[in-house]
């Protein structure tokens, strides 16, 4: 079911959340709402899924016309950052809480409640209150129990905000995995670009409510749309009016005269990569990235002076 | 050595301002005996006080209980203009004394009051009748049931009630299954006490029933009553079922309210 947002537009009391937005989502897709806090990200996902009414604009759900329609009858499935687990219902009853309320046969609804639990990786925790699990177990809870109506859309507001890195990284997988097997509309809420680049197919890149670009991660990362995008989405390094990749700068042990000097602050080494820290004399910083065949033929130490060639350079117009 | 002496003080204030009177009250009435406690509560007007009481506490309790899930519900929840005189005038009962209540029903339902006219045109007794005497109820026990949900609502948040209305509930079905519940020791807690300030209404009731014997005389008017006719007896008894009435409504509440933090 694709979803296309039209110049919606959403402001509460001075604060203009979102600005003329428009997105479009292919159906079946998994997209990132990308943004740093404020950016609009998360009133954009509520719109879509009916809990908040945009000022301006429409949502458009598989073809129909849904900003007027209210949030029980749009068939979205919302996954909260905080779980909102049905605390004094168990993990099977918050499961079956969107069919009961439909008034699903009761055979079917232990059928369907059985296959998500199955599907989650819950079948040993149905009878347990969500107070008794972990943080990870909630969010899967909180996710089959959106999946349970066989919702058009899967919506999901910083679904791994509140977990430690590990359980985040595994639930990461398991949702693109999940995608994969379900194949429902997916688009997720994050600030983290990392989440959002190693999710989704299509991120959409959110500042102080607009979009800023739109693309698939490759494109975001090789030819950003503006100065904002070069900074949030991947690492970047100024240089002057000038924007570069940390990969796309190569150093020189002897600088030509007149080229770019900077003095080696820092080394790291990452498996297959190194990084290189350094200060120019002007006191800005740069961030290489060399692979580490060709730092041990340029035998970098720390507090060398080198000289800094751009491979590949970009500018973007001032706005 | 500190922690003893504010034992002492929190126990002596409590055992002479609370235990001490309700002592003197239980040892007056089984003075004479059991026999005749129990003769001055059997007869008819005492148990038609009794009586009234419970039919008033069992109208007024219900409403203020709905009155009051929906008042807090409205404070909590929902954003409208006049929100902040609706949640100073709920607590206006509390700080308004109940003869001042009872006079200003006088005043309003009287025979030259606003809404007055209209009722004895339509033959309708308000006053020195049951509705008035239910209407002063309502008014003085309004706030408990609006007061202990409130604090437990903001507490819940509205993120499961969100995460109901985008699984399908309808407004109503999130109310049943997700609101009430989150909030239920609360509105219970608040019908307890709301039942204990219904049973012990006296100004504003005093005021507007005209106490009639048999006819428009609740319990604690009773034992004014029976205290002024020099029947000291009949006005313990009486008091010591009132008494007996409040320790089991406290004891309920203590039995009832969950352990602290289980919810």
């Amino acid at each position: 079911m694709s979803i296309h947002v039209r110049n919606v537009s959403k402001s509460f009391g001075d604060f203009s959340a979102l600005e003329g937005v428009s997105v479009d989502v292919a159906g079946g897709s998994l997209t990132a709402l990308l943004g740093p806090s404020g950016s609009g990200k998360s009133t954009l996902l509520r719109i879509i899924a009916g809990l908040e009414t945009p000022d301006l604009g429409e949502i458009i759900i598989a073809g129909e016309d849904a900003t007027g329609v209210r949030v029980q009858d749009r068939n979205v499935g919302f996954v909260f950052q905080h779980y909102a687990a049905f605390k004094h219902m168990t993990v099977r009853d918050n499961i079956a809480f969107g069919l009961k309320v439909r008034k699903r046969p009761k055979a079917e609804i232990r059928e369907k409640v059985d296959e998500l639990l199955k599907l989650v990786q819950l079948e040993a925790f149905g009878h347990r209150y969500p107070a008794q699990l972990s943080g990870g177990q909630r969010q899967r809870m909180a996710l089959a129990r959106a999946l349970a109506p066989n919702p058009e859309v899967l919506l999901l507001d910083e679904p791994f905000g509140a977990l430690d890195a590990r359980v985040r990284a595994e639930l990461r997988d398991w949702l693109r995995r999940l995608h994969e097997e379900v194949h429902v509309t997916t688009i997720f809420v994050t600030h983290d670009q990392a989440e959002a680049m190693d999710v989704a197919s299509q991120i959409v890149v959110m500042n102080h409510g607009r979009v800023e670009q739109i693309g698939d991660p490759t494109q975001l990362y090789d030819e950003p749309a503006s100065e904002f995008v070069m900074q949030f989405v991947g690492e970047a390094n100024r240089l002057g009016d000038r924007w570069v990749r940390p990969h796309e700068l190569d150093l020189s042990p002897d600088p030509a005269p007149g080229a770019l000097e900077a003095q080696i602050e820092r080394v790291t080494r990452y498996g297959f990569d190194a990084r290189i820290e350094l200060v120019t004399a002007d006191g800005s910083e740069l961030l290489v990235q060399v692979t580490r065949d060709r730092l041990e033929e340029l035998e970098l130490v720390a507090g060398q002076i080198v000289g800094v060639v751009a491979l590949n350079e970009r500018t973007f117009a001032g706005r | 050595m500190r922690r003893y002496a504010l034992r002492f003080v929190a126990l002596g204030y409590l055992a002479a301002i609370l235990i001490a009177p309700l002592g003197v009250v239980f040892y007056r009435t089984f003075q004479d005996g059991f026999a005749s406690a129990w003769e001055a509560l059997s007869t008819t007007e005492t148990i038609h006080a009794f009586k009234l009481t419970l039919i008033i506490t069992a109208i007024a309790v219900p409403l203020n209980t709905v009155f009051g899930i929906i008042c807090a519900i409205a404070i909590v929840r929902r954003r409208f203009p006049g929100k902040g005189l609706l949640n100073a005038f709920i607590d206006l009962p509390l700080a308004l004394s109940p003869v001042v209540v009872g006079l200003s029903l006088f005043l309003l339902y009287g025979r030259t009051g606003w809404f007055g006219g209209f009722f004895e045109r339509h033959d309708i007794q308000v006053l020195f009748a049951l509705p008035a005497m239910v209407i002063a109820t309502i008014f003085v026990s309004l706030p408990f049931v609006a007061r202990e949900v409130v604090p437990t609502l903001r507490e819940v948040g509205d993120e499961q009630e969100q995460a109901a209305r985008t699984l399908g509930a309808s407004g109503w079905q999130t109310f049943r299954r997700i609101t009430l519940p989150s909030i239920r020791w609360a509105v219970i807690y608040g019908v307890i006490l709301t039942t204990a300030r219904c049973l012990g209404e006296y100004g504003a009731v005093a005021v507007i029933s005209g106490r009639i014997q048999g006819q428009t005389e609740t319990a604690t008017l009773r034992v004014e009553e029976r205290y002024d006719s020099f029947d000291l007896a009949g006005a313990y008894a009486i008091a010591i079922v009132l008494a007996l009435i409040a320790i089991a409504v406290l004891l309920l509440m203590t039995l009832v309210k969950p352990r602290e933090g289980t919810t």
